[in-house]
């Protein structure tokens, strides 16, 4: 049997309130200026550690995202850390907020479908991670060019628009999540503490526990040891665990799109530097064909997220 | 009767092996108050649910103004108001900006919004409070909010469940009046409850829910007569030298006589024998203090319906 009536009808109602709702909360306006402080202060850092070493560069720009010192961590180590916060915080009452306001059954009885409500809700969480990223882009950028004096390169603007793209299907992902947990909790409090400790779990744990099970599937072969190399076998089942995390997947995209003497995830064989200029830069549709996978997981990602979510809502009761 | 606005024939709502709604027939008419009565967890708001198209139908059909709320509930919700139980707003928006939502949701174009709110909320009286945030508002308003909702709306049938719980005296007789006056407006108003009296009040027709089925389906006065199987109970207090059974139960029409208490005597007849017992009291040398006839009340209807069918036999007949 076949619903009839569009399930787009009060999709754009829906987002317009939800974003000034994020736009104008206490909350977002708390991480805004957590991530734009902590932003300014890890690119001035690298500012000066980049005038500091760096005599010629063609991707001086690029290098404001990755470049890190001992004791300050790069603006994509930040990034990593802070965007699923940002999403988690945006996301973990969005449905089951509604519920506990008893907002709920009143909001669906209005001439909309339950798709509306839920679509509506994550564009518009993903747009106020947009607006937050387009924001700190921009000023990382301008800080940039005031700074350092260079203006960019087009390839430099692509390949940080490109990992923007990326940073915004990863903050996705987050959100997803976060929102999907909503669903099946009834509390915001359960929701939060749960997204929290999964974040926790594959932002510290996860990366000290992969080795661990890398070693018991494929143990290192003492032969590689004695001549002081890892494991072919081991590396590959390492990389493959670590990717189970989000944020890993993240990270090797974007360290491909702003390094792009980058030629390769993970191990690299010497068969395959065979004839390659080492520290020569790969044009923007090489590094593009080496993050595709990535860029494709954490878009996957959202998806299976959003649609397990979506799933779920539609078959919930109503009633509390 | 006018023609039916909802119609339900054989309705049924399973949970699992739980039967929450049982072969409900149900049928609304134009412009009537209709009230749908039972404890808590007999099914009423599972039934209202199912009339919304907000939870799916397991078996028997419903058709509400012509539309089947499992294909299309837009169409359903277009043309129907619902006010939930322990409706909730938006705290942190004003009662306009609550309402205006709610307007964008139903498609109403944005130059008609605010006259229409305006309008609505001086109907139900918050036009003074228009500007403030619903936070500050107590459940009454909250709940008069909810009924302004539905005026906005210009719905044909407005879906009220519960909407008296919880209100102090005062608000509910002001509810009361307020659904009265959609009644007047030509809105057809369902309304659910188990505060009999009020129930009693403001509806012409009332169901009595139980265990999912529906018991008993009539205005109150046939109702009482097929409950209590008298029309009038004339209670009379008097004292008199002589016994006053014996000429009580002479009066024609009277068909029972029972003596409630030292002097008070309950009489049971079909039509209001008042007169009669007053004659009779002063011709026996008594001492009359009061004479009164008890309209039905809901009350008793239903807690005496309850008695008869947790003593089977006794009420079998009536409840048939």
């Amino acid at each position: 049997m076949r619903r009839e009536g569009s399930p787009w009808q009060g999709v754009g109602t829906v987002f317009v309130k939800e974003l000034s709702d994020h736009v104008s909360s206490i909350r977002m306006l708390i991480l805004e200026l957590l991530t734009f402080i902590i932003g300014g202060i890890v690119v001035y850092v690298a500012i000066d550690n980049i005038r500091a070493t760096t005599a010629e560069d063609p991707f001086v720009l690029l290098k404001l995202f990755t470049s890190s010192q001992s004791t300050v961590v790069s603006l994509l180590g930040i990034l990593t850390f802070l965007i699923p916060l940002m999403a988690i915080a945006l996301g973990f009452d969005a449905i089951n907020g509604e519920h506990n306001r008893r907002t709920m059954s009143r909001i669906l009885s209005q001439p909309i479908y339950r798709d509306a409500l839920l679509i509506g809700k994550f564009l518009a969480g993903l747009a106020t991670l947009g607006i937050c990223l387009v924001c700190l882009w921009l000023l990382v950028v301008g800080l940039g060019i005031l700074l350092l004096g260079i203006p960019p390169s087009p390839e430099e603007v692509a390949r940080s628009l490109v990992f923007l793209v990326i940073t915004l299907a990863y903050a996705g992902t987050w959100l997803a999540f976060a929102i999907f947990l909503s669903i099946v909790t009834r509390s915001a409090a359960t929701a939060v503490l749960t997204a929290l400790g999964v974040w926790l779990f594959m932002t510290l744990l996860w990366p000290m526990i992969a080795p661990l099970i890398a070693v018991q599937i494929a143990p290192p072969d003492p032969r590689y040891a004695l001549l002081g190399l890892q494991t072919p076998e081991t590396v590959e089942w390492l990389q493959m665990l670590r990717r189970i995390s989000p944020n890993f997947v993240f990270a090797e995209a974007a360290t491909t799109l702003l390094s792009p003497d980058s030629r390769a995830i993970g191990a690299v064989y010497i068969d395959q530097l065979q004839g390659a200029i080492i520290g020569s830069p790969l044009p923007l549709s090489e590094s593009l064909a080496i993050v595709w996978p990535q860029a494709v997981a954490l878009i996957g990602g959202v998806f299976v997220l959003f649609v397990g979510g979506y799933v779920v809502f539609q078959r919930q009761e109503v009633r509390a | 009767m006018n023609a039916p606005v909802i119609t339900a024939r054989g309705l049924t709502k399973r949970y699992g092996t739980a039967t929450a709604v049982d072969a409900v027939d149900l049928d609304v008419a134009k412009g009537e108050i209709f009230g749908l009565l039972g404890p808590n967890g007999a099914g009423k708001t599972t039934t209202i649910l199912m009339m919304l198209g907000l939870t799916e139908v397991t078996g028997g059909s419903i058709e509400v103004l012509g539309h089947d709320p499992v294909r299309d509930p837009l169409a359903v919700k277009r043309r129907v108001g619902y006010l939930p139980d322990q409706v909730g707003f938006y705290d942190n928006l004003t009662a306009e900006d609550n309402l205006a939502y709610s307007a964008r949701l139903m498609g109403i174009a944005a130059r008609d919004c605010g006259a229409r709110i305006d309008e609505a909320l001086a109907r139900v009286r918050l036009s003074d409070v228009a500007r403030k945030k619903v936070r500050t508002f107590s459940r009454g308003m909250r709940q008069r909010l909810g009924l302004a909702e539905i005026v906005m709306k210009r719905a044909e049938i407005a879906i009220l469940d519960e909407p008296t719980s919880g209100l102090d005296p005062q608000a509910t007789s002001e509810f009361l009046e307020m659904i009265e006056g959609l009644k007047r407006a030509g809105v057809s108003v369902l309304l659910s409850s188990h505060m009999l009296d009020q129930v009693q009040r403001v509806c012409d027709r009332v169901a009595l829910f139980q265990r999912g089925r529906i018991v008993l389906v009539g205005p109150v006065a046939e109702l009482a007569r097929q409950v209590l199987g008298a029309g009038f109970v004339v209670e009379v207090e008097a004292d008199a030298a002589t016994d006053l059974d014996a000429r009580f139960g002479a009066i024609p029409g009277v068909t029972s006589v029972k003596r409630v208490g030292g002097d008070r005597y309950r009489l049971t007849a079909d039509r209001d024998v008042r007169p009669e017992a007053a004659r009779a009291v002063v011709a026996a040398n008594g001492a009359l203090r009061r004479l009164s006839v008890d309209d039905p009340s809901l009350e008793t209807i239903y807690s005496r319906f309850f008695q008869q069918q947790k003593s089977p036999g006794e009420g079998a007949r009536d409840a048939a």
